[in-house]
């Protein structure tokens, strides 16, 4: 795959929330507003460069049989760094995203970027991957919460939108709301990629499919 | 004693894990096709969450706390849940044999399973003590058991059902958990009205 390619990649073609369907936890909870769907994002996107950059550094030193908890540990680290970053610089931030900010440590998309991409490519590629990734990720959160904040609230990244106009559709920010955006967002995408339903429930790209699969045959 | 009631009802029902806190989506949406295997994941992920508590609420408050190292909670929290998640699967196939037959295979999920992990951070978070943390976390786990199972019902349903091409797989299973979702909204006010 050449440089630009893996960078695109996360963007469109694999973008980790609306194809490879990883990091749903996240993209449910915190996409009520888009602004947090952006912060989100950007928090996780600086985990995914860190821990792509320092696992694709060590990949040679780390021996296969301790390989995830190795990887968890790195993610750990990054994810407290952003803890403190957030906490210092971004408060209103921080108080948003609340208990979502250090579960990041538990998103697939990071375990299995470094499963799949940092741990058999080099640096550069890592470094774009997570690059792509995390932007596909920002921008997928920042659609979720765009249509929840504009369709829920009536308004758009805190700037009143249809608010004074039509009565605002409370059901988009809560939790059921959020199921509800996804499931059609995925729709429409599906839609324009005419993209074949995938067997398997689309777990294809998550570290876990394989013994998820084991538990429901 | 009421006290504890109110952490439970409001763990299983008003602020459910899965539906209403977004933890554990992905066993939700991977694991609810079967209602046997829905109970199997269910029970397993109970069984760690508690233990996860009761294993991380001490190192919390008798090794972290006094030496001023709350920010390596995180740190300390997924490694000691990973670990354990190993040490019970090691256990269960050398000593319990039948238990790891139907339940280890569920194992390898939970390491990575944000509900477990959440309730550890949450407990800390909320300021519980040791008994107020393991009550919530039972009742997350029986939240989780009781949306997985519920979900697997409609599941079922679902595969025999005509919908559109591209609705079919994961956009109409998303669809199915915001109706599931929608019907918990029900319990909000609950605890007010039994507990006061």
């Amino acid at each position: 795959m050449g440089y630009l390619k893996t960078l695109t990649n996360g963007i469109l073609k694999e973008n980790p929330v609306l194809v490879l369907m990883l990091g749903m936890c996240p993209s449910l909870a915190v996409t009520t507003v888009a602004k947090s769907g952006i912060g989100m994002g950007i928090a996780t996107t600086f985990v995914l460069l860190g821990s792509n950059i320092v696992i694709s550094l060590i990949k040679n030193l780390i021996p296969k049989a301790v390989r995830l908890p190795s990887f968890i540990v790195i993610i750990a680290g990054f994810v407290t760094m952003v803890g403190f970053l957030v906490e210092a610089y971004a408060p209103q931030l921080n108080k948003d995203l609340g208990i979502f900010l250090p579960l990041i440590v538990v998103n697939c998309i990071i375990l299995a970027r470094a499963e799949i991409f940092a741990s058999q490519n080099g640096t550069v590629k890592s470094i774009l991957d997570a690059l792509g990734m995390g932007i596909g990720f920002t921008l997928a959160l920042f659609l979720m919460g765009s249509v929840r904040e504009l369709i829920g609230s009536g308004t758009w990244l805190g700037m009143t939108v249809t608010k004074e106009l039509v009565e605002p559709m409370k059901f988009f920010v809560t939790p059921a709301g959020g199921f509800f955006t996804l499931g059609i967002i995925i729709a429409v995408v599906n839609f324009l990629t005419h993209k074949k339903p995938s067997e398997k429930n689309g777990c294809h790209g998550c570290p876990s499919a394989d013994a998820c699969a084991k538990v429901s045959e | 004693m009421k006290e504890m009631m109110i952490i439970l009802v409001s763990a299983i029902f008003v602020d459910n894990f899965v539906l209403s806190k977004f933890l554990g989506i992905c066993p939700f949406l991977g694991v609810s096709k079967k209602i046997d295997s829905a109970v199997g994941m269910s029970l397993a992920v109970i069984f760690v969450m508690l233990m996860a508590t009761v294993v991380t609420y001490p190192i919390y408050t008798i090794l972290l706390v006094p030496f001023g190292l709350e920010y390596l909670k995180i740190v300390a929290f997924i490694l000691i849940i990973a670990l354990f998640v190993q040490l019970v699967e090691i256990v269960l196939q050398r000593f319990v044999p039948p238990l790891y037959q139907s339940l280890g295979i569920y194992l390898p999920l939970i390491t990575t399973n944000c509900a477990v992990l959440g309730v550890t951070l949450l407990n800390i978070d909320k300021e519980y003590d040791f008994l107020q943390s393991v009550v919530n976390a039972l009742g997350g786990g029986l939240g989780f058991m009781l949306a997985l199972i519920l979900f697997s019902g409609v599941r079922q349903r679902l595969q025999d059902a005509e919908i559109p091409q591209f609705f079919k797989g994961m956009p109409a299973t998303l669809i199915a958990a915001s109706i599931v979702s929608v019907s918990f909204v029900g319990f909000n006010g609950v605890v007010e009205g039994l507990f006061q």
